[in-house]
C-alpha cells in the first residue's frame, strides 16, 4: 500500500473535476475536442511528413501503447509512481493515473511507416504522409 | 487515490525570474516528489528531455538546485502545426533543512524522472532515547 493522505474529500473533489471538465470542455466548440486531454500532444510538419511530440515523464515503455490505424493515432497507457514502504511525504506533486487520446491527423498518413522513439520521457512519432495523399507534377504535353 | 484515475493535464508552471537569463528561453518548475526515510532524502523530479548531459545538481548554503537543460537542437527543422504545451529548461531549488552528506548524494535519470537520493548525515539521524 502506498502512503497516501487520507482523502475523505476525494469523492467529491471527483464530481468538482467532472463538472469542472464539462464546462471547459471543447465538445461543440470551434476548437479541437481533444484538446486538453492527457497527455498535451505538440505536432511539428517537416517537410511532407509529420512529427508528434509527446511529454509522458515517469511512463515506461511497457506501460505505453501504441495503434495507428487509416489516420488516426492512438495513445495509451498507465502512469505508475511506485513509493518505497515506511516513507515519510514532504511533497507530493506528481499524480500517477491513466490515459486514452486518439490523435487524428488531417491527411493521409502511412499506418504501416509509423516510427515511434522514447527517450527521456519524450515520445516522438514520426507520421510520413502517404504516397497517395502526396502532390504530384503533371507534364505538359 | 485510484491507479486508473484518468490524468488531467497539468499546464508547466513558469518560474519567476529574479534576473533576466541572457538566453531567451523559458524556464519552468518541475514537479516534485520528496519523501524522507531514517536515512535519506529523496526528491523526484519530472523533467522530460533532458538527458543525462543535460542535469545539474548543486548544494551550496543548504539550498539544493537542480537545472535541467533540454536540447533545442532536435526541435530545428521542425514546423509547429498544432501546439499544446510550451518547452523549456527546468530550474528548481529547495532548501534543505536536515544535514546532508554531500559527498555521497547520487542521482538517476530514468524515463525523464530525475531521483536524487541524498544520505543524512550521522548527526542528522533520529536516535531514540531510552527511558529509565
Amino acid at each position: 500500500m502506498t502512503p497516501s493522505y487520507a482523502n475523505p474529500f476525494e469523492a467529491l473533489f471527483g464530481l468538482q473535476r467532472a463538472l469542472d471538465a464539462h464546462l471547459t470542455s471543447d465538445w461543440m466548440r470551434d476548437a479541437t475536442t481533444g484538446s486538453g486531454s492527457y497527455p498535451p500532444i505538440n505536432v511539428f510538419q517537416q517537410g511532407d511528413d509529420f512529427v508528434a511530440v509527446i511529454e509522458l515523464p515517469g511512463v515506461g515503455k511497457d506501460d505505453l501503447q501504441i495503434q495507428a490505424k487509416d489516420n488516426t493515432i492512438r495513445i495509451s497507457g498507465k502512469k505508475i509512481i511506485r513509493y518505497d514502504k515506511e516513507v515519510s511525504v514532504h511533497r507530493r506533486e506528481r499524480v500517477a493515473g491513466a490515459f486514452d487520446r486518439t490523435l487524428s491527423i488531417p491527411v493521409q498518413v502511412d499506418p504501416d511507416r509509423i516510427k515511434a522513439e522514447y527517450r527521456d520521457g519524450v515520445l516522438a512519432l514520426f507520421i510520413p504522409r502517404a504516397e497517395r495523399d502526396k502532390p504530384r507534377t503533371i507534364q505538359i504535353s | 487515490m485510484t491507479p486508473n484515475q484518468e490524468l488531467q493535464v497539468k499546464p508547466k508552471q513558469e518560474v519567476d525570474k529574479k534576473q533576466e537569463t541572457t538566453v531567451p528561453a523559458r524556464i519552468f518548475l518541475p514537479t516534485a516528489d520528496i519523501f524522507e526515510t531514517d536515512q535519506s532524502l529523496t526528491v523526484v523530479l519530472e523533467m522530460p528531455g533532458v538527458d543525462k548531459t543535460g542535469v545539474e545538481i548543486s548544494v551550496e548554503n543548504d539550498v539544493l538546485k537542480i537545472e535541467g537543460r533540454i536540447d533545442f537542437s532536435k526541435y530545428s527543422g521542425l514546423q509547429p502545426v498544432y501546439t499544446e504545451y510550451n518547452i523549456g529548461n527546468y530550474v528548481r531549488s529547495f532548501r534543505v533543512s536536515s544535514k546532508i552528506e554531500q559527498s555521497k548524494i547520487s542521482a538517476e535519470l530514468k524515463d525523464g524522472i530525475v531521483t536524487l537520493v541524498l544520505p543524512k548525515a550521522p548527526e542528522a539521524k533520529a536516535r531514540k532515547i531510552a527511558v529509565n
